[in-house]
């Protein structure tokens, strides 16, 4: 038990330390790595309560493929030298504002949350029910996601779905002038239309730009 | 030894001699190559960003080996029987990116950068085809144990019921490697060495050395899904002598050795057309197999009910 005690807090401090670097560090490109570090840890909490399949998911999900496109744009954008500025410059601090309201926001959703537990201790017996089982994790999440919580799953779904159609459609142009390979019609092009024979006269020669 | 196979495959088919000169038919060559490096002066450029510079060689060679941790060589005789193993290994595999990719950012230069763009793009594109893929085994196991999945192949190797599945992961893990003919990150015509170039001696090595544990973890992660694992192909007494690691052993090597055959015969392809293959072929062609797979097994009543 105290092995996994220490594991815990292990955890938690980087989980938490990586999360303030997020915030705190001058280089967006650390930022980044101190993010994705934030969600290896939380993964690892996660296998740690016996939430396994939530855990690698998140590892696959966020690790492998979010946080990498996150890594993407940053890198491309090369943000590191704007964000100082953003910061230094007087008269444009209008986003610390914006981002203190968002983040109270957050904050109260958060302390409703848990004061939901607080006032009904039966949410969670309710869910822990379901959980204590012989099966496995990944069984019983996948028993409850596809019968009782199937339509919240669906429309989540969509909601993906509509949400990545939009992002395709407000970034599609199409450009004048860009040679495209169109492969069907590479495949099925004839020797007779490619290559032409001529019968050349002697010191007379052929025109070839016609 | 697997780079030394890897070099002289690689020499026999453009009839070469490759390396035969230190030890027997030049078995030490790897040694000695390894002893170079070690010796070899580290190089850190001055522009760079020390700390992650460090830190790349040193993720990449962690997750190659990590990974192995779940692998299991014969019945009860894996080092963690977790229940997720096959997630576990995707994840790991997915984490792979970020070696390069810090790699290539931290060395802050042109080359590395372009080829560490490079290789982000194509792991992630060809994760999500694996992703697809592995589902299609785990439809027909119910499991995501790995043991489990190749128990469930004790009457049929999932590569006969599976086979286009299985050319495509096949494909698609020589791109999750980088390896030829999909190694574009380090195409050496246009980007000298791609997110390697910056790096010198142990460093150098330790991402080489990362490079082949996951093309070995991925020939094992394809001899455990289609190939049946420890699994002997017949029930006969001849094959029973075997132990059952050398039969996962020599499957690994079977893919290794047509790892190394691509390599020498087939031409790099370009990055336009790696994307193409990627999510206009692979992707909708696992997916439509996937509803194919379980429209089978939902009609002829074989899915695996837990």
């Amino acid at each position: 038990m105290l092995a996994h005690a220490i594991f815990f807090y292990f955890f938690s401090f980087v989980a938490i330390i990586s999360a303030i670097m997020v915030t705190v560090s001058k280089n967006t490109v650390h930022s980044v790595f101190f993010l994705i570090l934030d969600f290896i840890s939380i993964s690892c909490l996660f296998i740690m309560i016996g939430a396994e399949f939530l855990g690698m998911i998140m590892l696959i999900v966020y690790v492998g493929a979010v946080a990498v496109l996150f890594l993407f744009v940053v890198m491309m954008l090369n943000v590191a030298q704007q964000k100082n500025q953003w910061f230094k410059s007087s008269d444009t601090s209008t986003h610390i504002p914006i981002g203190l309201i968002v983040s109270l926001i957050i904050f109260f959703e958060l302390i409703i949350v848990i004061g939901g537990w607080k006032y009904k201790p039966d949410i969670i017996e309710n869910f822990s029910d379901s959980l204590i089982s012989s099966s496995t994790n990944t069984h019983t999440i996948g028993s409850v996601l596809y019968t009782e919580y199937i339509h919240l799953f669906q429309i989540s779904g969509m909601i993906l779905l509509v949400a990545m159609i939009g992002a395709i459609v407000l970034t599609f142009r199409k450009r004048e002038g860009v040679k495209r390979q169109n492969y069907f019609s590479q495949i099925s092009r004839e020797k007779n239309q490619g290559v032409e024979l001529v019968e050349v006269k002697s010191n007379e020669g052929v025109k070839i730009d016609v | 030894m697997i780079v030394w196979l890897d070099r002289r495959i690689w020499a026999f088919v453009q009839k070469r001699r490759g390396p035969n000169v230190v030890g027997p038919f030049g078995l030490f060559q790897t040694l000695a190559d390894a002893l170079k490096y070690i010796f070899k002066e580290i190089i850190i450029p001055a522009s760079s960003n020390k700390i992650i510079f460090i830190l790349a060689p040193i993720v990449t060679m962690t997750l190659a080996l990590i990974a192995w941790a779940v692998i299991p060589f014969s019945e009860n005789y894996v080092l963690a029987d977790i229940n997720v193993g096959i997630l576990y290994i995707f994840a790991i595999s997915s984490l792979g990116v970020y070696g390069i990719i810090m790699g290539g950012w931290a060395s802050n230069s042109k080359y590395p950068f372009l080829g560490s763009i490079r290789s982000a793009a194509q792991m992630v594109s060809y994760e999500v085809s694996i992703g697809v893929i592995i589902i299609n085994v785990l439809l027909c196991v119910g499991s995501l144990n790995l043991s489990d999945i190749v128990l469930a192949q004790e009457k049929i190797w999932f590569v006969i019921p599976l086979f286009p599945m299985f050319v495509i992961f096949f494909i698609s893990s020589l791109a999750e490697t980088n390896r030829p003919p999909f190694d574009l990150p380090e195409a050496e015509a246009e980007l000298v060495a791609g997110y390697q170039t910056e790096y010198s001696g142990m460093m150098y090595a330790m991402f080489w050395l990362g490079e082949y544990a996951n093309i070995l973890l991925m020939c094992a992660l394809g001899s455990i899904l289609f190939l049946g694992g420890w699994l002997a192909p017949m029930d006969t007494p001849f094959f029973e002598m075997v132990p059952p690691p050398a039969w996962l052993i020599l499957k690994i090597l079977f893919l290794f050795v047509l790892f190394a055959l691509i390599k020498a015969i087939v031409p790099r392809y370009r990055y336009d057309q790696l994307m193409r293959l990627g999510w206009k072929v692979f992707l909708p062609f696992s997916l439509i197999w996937v509803v194919l797979t379980s429209g089978y097994l939902l009609y002829f009543d074989l899915l695996p009910v837990y």
